[in-house]
């Protein structure tokens, strides 16, 4: 593989900002939980379904509790009371919720429980729920061995229908054509619900709603063609907006494995408040590294709004924030799908080598992490005959550096949602370029003193300056600046904020503590 | 060769010919059957000579076509006529520059989805930072205040939000309608702008993909923007009508 020479002093001093960066992001969230991270504890606990209104039983529950000022020392500790007190199992205490039958607020009050007994019952019941969500990920590995997924780069399909069942047929053709992994685009805003929709959906715009049971009907397609084609397909969702945890537990229970998950994704292009994306981000990316699922970030959006020369350091350095903050939530480098992307204006001389440049960089800063790297979207016109000769470019960069995971262009990008042929052609352009240029990589090397070794020697020193200037002043800070995609942000600012809680004293999550707990362990 | 503006066709290699090229899936398996079934539905399309030059399968009873075909029909450019909201369209630089200079102060826009349409892709497409087709958006302009409401915005809120942010403009999106209702909600504006004597204090922009200039004009509004409709075509109107409105009231 040609390597470039990196400056490894500078490496290490990018990684020792980034520790002090994710320090400062733990201070400023210390003693913090959200409405979101409650009531993905429910769910975990088996909480679900809706009432007559399409409220979800953990938005009713956590709402309710929140009001009531019982929020503060969790909602496991609460749903413990209830349960107890009412002996019901979780599945019928939900559906009384659901049906107005049962005051759950009266319950808890008259629960004059032992608070150490309802802990110690519900840490047994997370438990066992753990170990659910632990045999889910057997059964991932163990259908990976039979049915292993194809070589990477991986390719990676979108389907956006808005209708699930339209979906799987989208689905299945596309891993009928050669797709290892195919993403369900959510509808357009749904990261600004603060409630997850419920049942199978068949109306959305610009893509399908994420539900539990629209993740399940997709799981089970694509178990099916994919063991009728010998090859494990896939399943991406996006484990973002208001309701992040909460997808991230949907996803462990139905078997998805991969999410698109950023640490600041939230914040810069969807005005979601701080506090709330850095609580919310944490605790889905420990319930993503406890049920094995590679994360997807997200910094190929900067490229969308900021220069992808000028700002590319910004890529870089966001990437190392983003290992640091998933690595203390156990994720380990396997597991993460740090992003970027191919977007230099096509027009610039010699565009290719920089690209190349940037993408082998990446690679050797990250070197296990299975990079997620993003088509041509800002300089896609309409001109689809050239819009796939671009793709082709971006896919002949991936093959030489060595990507992980290959979000296809697509020709018709910036006209539609896919059509079945667009995603057919581009598998087409992937396959093509991915076997003839297989071992191009190992067979040529980088000029000590060329064009590509200065472009990522630039990258590199920029990105350590942002790091350690971002490290100085808090990432707070830095995002308040406008120092990432040239947004501002203002740190009492942004949606959800309202969801932002202060824990008491004797707060307790136990699903945190088993995860981190036996991710330790096991590392 | 002479050109007959009056009645052109296609041009492939010989003037006239007509030669036409298209590509599309059919829900049915790849095999003879599926490729007879693409050359009639060309067929059908009035396309002569018809040529099925690529066939493949998709998986799942799908295939592909790529087709060539000959057309007989003919456009008498001559009569041809287009509203258009802009006579020139400036880039990002030179909007800033002209706001600056001819009106010294940054406009101030409020964009919404109105009524039940909840996609603000072509809202955002126009407003966000993050713009469209390497195009910025509104937000990115030094010379714009923007204040992007989303979606689903009722009219009377609309209204009561631009009078608030001191609004010189507003961008109305209408993406998703269903029988016409964008009519409706579209007219439903001017009448209240109008029953309230405000009409004139801002210039209003409507947006989409079933929008065209010329409805827009019909409707009340100062200008319309189809599908495709990049930043700078909007900033560019704006500033330019913006000038002539604040640069009257002056004198």
């Amino acid at each position: 593989m040609a390597k470039l020479d990196l400056d490894q002093n500078k490496v290490k001093r990018c990684r020792s900002a980034s520790v002090k960066i994710a320090d400062s992001v733990d201070n400023y969230i210390e003693g913090l939980t959200t409405t979101s991270v409650e009531r993905t504890i429910l769910r975990l606990y088996g909480v679900d379904g809706v009432n007559s209104e399409e409220i979800p039983v953990p938005n009713l529950i956590v709402d309710q509790l929140n009001k009531a000022d019982l929020l503060e020392a969790g909602a496991a500790v609460r749903l413990g009371q209830a349960l107890l007190s009412s002996q019901l199992t979780v599945e019928d205490l939900s559906e009384a919720i659901a049906e107005n039958k049962l005051d759950i607020i009266k319950l808890i009050n008259n629960s004059n429980l032992n608070s150490n007994k309802v802990k110690s019952y519900m840490r047994e019941l997370a438990s066992n729920r753990a170990k659910k969500i632990k045999a889910i990920r057997e059964k991932r590995d163990e259908l990976q061995q039979e049915y292993p997924p194809g070589p990477k780069p991986w390719l990676y399909v979108i389907v956006a229908t808005g209708n699930i069942y339209e979906d799987v047929q989208q689905a299945r053709a596309a891993a009928r054509q050669g797709a290892d992994i195919v993403a369900v685009i959510r509808s357009t805003a749904q990261s600004l619900l603060d409630y997850v929709p419920y049942g199978p959906t068949t109306e959305g715009f610009g893509g399908t709603y994420a539900t539990q049971e629209n993740f399940k009907i997709m799981r089970e397609a694509l178990d099916e063609v994919g063991q009728e084609e010998g090859r494990y397909i896939q399943l991406v969702n996006y484990c973002s907006g208001l309701c992040m945890p909460e997808i991230a537990a949907m996803g462990a229970i139905e078997r998805l494995d991969m999410m698109l998950n950023d640490a600041m994704y939230g914040i810069l292009f969807r005005d979601i408040n701080m506090k709330r994306t850095f609580v919310d981000q944490y605790f889905s990316r420990l319930i993503n590294a406890y049920a094995g699922i590679i994360i997807n970030t997200g910094e190929d959006n900067y490229l969308t709004t900021a220069d992808a020369l000028s700002e590319a350091h910004t890529v870089v350095a966001s990437q190392f924030i983003n290992e640091e903050l998933a690595s203390r939530s156990q994720l380990p480098p396997e597991l993460m799908g740090l992003g970027h992307a191919f977007e230099i204006d096509p027009t610039v001389k010699d565009g290719f080598l920089l690209e190349i440049a940037q993408a082998q960089l990446v690679r050797q800063l990250f070197p296990e992490a299975p990079l997620k790297y993003m088509p041509p979207t800002k300089y896609m016109t309409g001109d689809i005959f050239k819009g796939h000769l671009q793709d082709g470019m971006f896919n002949l960069t991936s093959i030489i550096t060595g990507q992980g995971i290959q979000l296809l262009g697509m020709l018709t990008e910036a006209i539609h949602t896919p059509f079945m042929q667009d995603r057919a052609l581009s598998l087409e352009n992937a396959k093509y370029i991915f076997n003839n240029a297989r071992n191009l990589g190992g067979e040529i090397q980088f000029k000590p003193d060329g064009k590509i070794q200065g472009r990522a020697d630039k990258v590199l020193d920029e990105t350590v300056e942002m790091l350690e200037e971002i490290a100085e002043k808090g990432l707070i800070s830095a995002l308040e600046s406008g120092l990432f995609a040239g947004i501002e942000r203002p740190r009492n600012g942004g949606k959800g904020k309202d969801g932002v809680i202060k824990k008491a004293s004797d707060y307790y999550n136990p699903f945190a503590e088993i995860f981190r707990k036996e991710l330790v362990a096991s590392e | 060769m002479s050109r007959d503006l009056t009645a052109i066709k296609p041009y492939g290699d010989t003037m006239n010919d007509g030669k036409i090229q298209l590509s599309f899936t059919l829900p049915v398996p790849a095999g003879p059957e599926g490729k007879e079934a693409a050359r009639k539905m060309a067929s059908q399309l009035n396309l002569k000579e018809v040529e099925v030059v690529h066939t493949k399968d998709l998986g799942e009873d799908f295939s592909f076509y790529i087709v060539y075909g000959q057309t007989d029909k003919t456009i008498d450019y001559t009569k041809i006529r287009v509203a258009r909201a802009t006579s020139s369209v400036m880039d990002y630089y030179e909007i800033n520059e002209y706001i600056e200079e001819n009106i010294g102060r940054p406009l101030r826009v409020v964009g919404a989805c109105t009524g039940s349409d909840a996609h603000t892709v072509g809202l955002d497409a126009i407003m966000n930072m993050k713009g469209y087709s390497g195009e910025y958006g509104l937000e990115r302009y030094p010379m714009f205040k923007t204040l992007n409401l989303g979606s689903q915005v009722p009219n009377e809120e609309l209204i009561h939000k631009a009078l608030e942010f001191d609004a010189d403009a507003m961008l109305i999106s209408q993406v998703v309608t269903q029988k016409d209702i964008h009519v409706k909600n579209l007219t439903e504006l001017v009448e209240l702008l109008e029953a309230e004597r405000l009409r004139d204090k801002f210039t209003i922009v409507v947006g989409g993909p079933r929008i065209s200039h010329e409805l827009a004009l019909e409707l009340g509004f100062d200008a319309g923007f189809g599908i495709g409709t990049l930043p700078p075509e909007v900033a560019s109107f704006l500033a330019e009508e913006l000038n002539r409105e604040i640069n009257k009231e002056e004198n």
